[in-house]
């Protein structure tokens, strides 16, 4: 090593791990001190735990669902009642043009004699219909949306495009039900989103009082500490990272209890899907979702003791 | 090292506790704060060490001027000054050695440092073989050496001390003062408060006599006596 660089190196470098010695310092006895009150620690972490669970267990419920109708799509369709004026040549024509578009998976045109033979069968009306003249029915065009139903303004949208086609007298959807189920599932969502919204509040408010006490506990700390200068960052900083400590601990444990639920649940689950001659295996969390919980729980711990840092910390001054 | 020009000290209850005090202690100096109860001798040495803020006139320590100090800048400006309560003030929940490493570690010094320091300063006050203890085990006398530690582990320049001997024995008081003065000896300014006349007389240090928050008397030190 070059003599001149080495010398000029310490400053900063000093500085640099003089600065994360003390984080250092921080994390681990913010921790420490957690350790050393297991009982209060526990159960904070543990109410953090289950207000993180709760939302989390739901958002979970929801895929699962989601998951499960996801093999609904397919069977939606939505039928295009042509004028009666249009000839099942146009027809033909017709749901080719319409198989071109991006949204439509399929289009098949059904001549008016089919729809007469389909309807037939189907309704058990054929005395009646016999004693007609003609051929009442007109020529129908079936298209298989080549898009997701979730989407129900795009569903909609193509909707509306089909029904302005030349020829079509009427577009009508099929499988309404299923997008009855979406729009539920897109309610229970949101409804997962707004409790999620409420109970992260909680925890901030949880951690923010938990640490509040901390910082009322330790008083006389805070005062020798500012007495001998300690800046305002050095007393922050443990608070800080007790706070995130709870966070992460707290979200750990409402993993495990999502998980536990969910183990819970997969024997009758898989008795369920067994009725119905399937199986179906339930959707886990997954690496990145568990990791987003994760970044949450130590995003509301910090807010949480940042809250209460802000408002207490400055309070105490040295008599 | 530390001045005051005309500073008058005016708590928010309206009591006046320092008026127009003029003061002058040079660097590297010894000076007993002497003078009755309500006097005004910790509210001088809460000026010096920011912990209270003068109403009004001109205060310099350490070179700084105290009006300017910024708030942010009062840390960095009070790890060149060690404070030595009559309430100790030690952390009950860390050992001795943790205690007198307080100001070491706010300060950003290394572990080795840290601790060739904090025994070093023990040793000073005779009280390395209690690093381990917690303060509850330790006597009132020894508590007060804990503190005494602490204040001087950072070598600062300048030692306030308030009543550092309030309520121990006449020969612990004693040797708590020679304490002072060898911090005095290395070049330390000190400023200590006591009304315990008996026990600082004797030491020919300059001693300053408040009554009713005014200066009343400046007797300088009487040469090298003690
Ligand atoms: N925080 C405060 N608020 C209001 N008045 C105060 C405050 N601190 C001190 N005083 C008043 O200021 C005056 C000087 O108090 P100070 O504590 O400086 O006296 P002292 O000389 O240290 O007395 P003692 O020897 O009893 O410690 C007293 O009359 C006291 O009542
Ligand atoms: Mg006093």
């Amino acid at each position: 090593m070059n003599a001149r660089t080495s010398q000029r190196r310490p400053d900063v470098h000093a500085r640099a791990s003089a600065w994360l010695l003390s984080h250092a310092r921080s994390l681990v006895f913010s921790l420490g001190k957690l350790y050393r009150t297991p009982l209060s620690s526990l159960m904070t972490t543990a109410v953090i735990g289950i207000a993180l669970a709760l939302p989390t267990g739901m958002y979970l419920m929801l895929s699962n669902l989601e998951a499960i109708s996801g093999g609904w799509d397919e069977s939606a369709q939505v039928s295009l009642f042509l004028k009666p004026s249009v000839s099942d040549e146009q027809a033909e024509e017709l749901a080719r043009q319409i198989q071109r578009r991006d949204d439509v998976g399929s289009a098949q045109a059904i001549g008016k004699a089919a729809a007469l033979a389909e309807f037939r069968e189907l309704s058990g009306f054929g005395a009646a219909l016999d004693a007609l003249d003609g051929n009442p029915l007109p020529a129908v065009v079936v298209v298989q949306p080549g898009l997701a139903l979730k989407d129900p303004l795009r569903i909609q949208q193509l909707v509306y495009d089909l029904e302005r086609e030349p020829g079509v007298e009427r577009a009508q959807l099929d499988l309404q039900w299923v997008q009855r189920l979406y729009a539920i599932m897109e309610t229970a969502q949101r409804g997962v989103l707004v409790i999620g919204i409420m109970l992260g509040l909680a925890v901030l408010l949880v951690v923010g009082n938990t640490i509040r006490l901390d910082i009322q506990n330790r008083r006389d700390e805070i005062e020798v500490a500012k007495l001998i200068g300690a800046t305002d960052a050095f007393i922050r900083r443990p608070f800080l990272y007790g706070g995130i400590w709870y966070g992460v601990i707290g979200g750990l444990l409402g993993l495990i209890m999502v998980e536990a639920a969910l183990g819970f649940l997969a024997a009758p689950v898989n008795r369920l899907a067994g009725l119905y001659g399937g199986q179906y295996q339930l959707l886990d969390l997954g690496a990145g979702a568990a990791f987003s919980v994760l970044l949450i729980a130590m995003a509301l711990g910090l807010g949480g003791s940042w809250l209460a840092v802000g408002r207490h910390l400055s309070d105490i001054e040295p008599r | 090292m530390i001045l005051f020009q005309n500073v008058t000290k005016r708590y928010p209850t309206g009591q006046e506790a320092l008026g127009q005090m003029n003061l002058e202690v040079d660097a590297g100096e010894m000076v007993f704060l002497t003078g009755h109860s309500g006097a005004g001798k910790s509210t001088l040495l809460k000026l010096i060490a920011m912990i209270e803020r003068p109403t009004r006139g001109r205060m310099v320590v350490n070179g700084k001027n105290l009006h300017t100090l910024t708030r942010r800048r009062i840390p960095q400006f009070r790890r060149d000054i060690g404070i030595i309560f009559q309430d100790h003030h030690l952390l009950h929940d860390r050992s001795v050695f943790d205690n007198v490493a307080l100001p070491l570690i706010i300060a950003g010094y290394r572990q080795q440092e840290i601790g060739r320091r904090v025994r070093a300063a023990l040793d000073k006050v005779s009280l390395l073989h209690k690093e381990k203890a917690f303060p509850v085990t330790l006597s009132t006398g020894e508590q007060q050496r804990v503190g005494i530690a602490r204040a001087v582990v950072n070598r600062p320049a300048i030692l306030l001390a308030d009543e550092p001997t309030g309520n121990l024995d006449p020969a612990l008081s004693r040797e708590i003062m020679g304490l002072f003065d060898e911090f005095n000896q290395v070049g330390t300014t000190v400023l200590v408060a006591s009304h315990d006349l008996d026990l600082i007389a004797p030491m020919g240090k300059r001693m300053i006599s408040l009554k009713g928050g005014r200066l009343q008397d400046d007797e300088p030190a009487r040469g090298a006596s003690a």
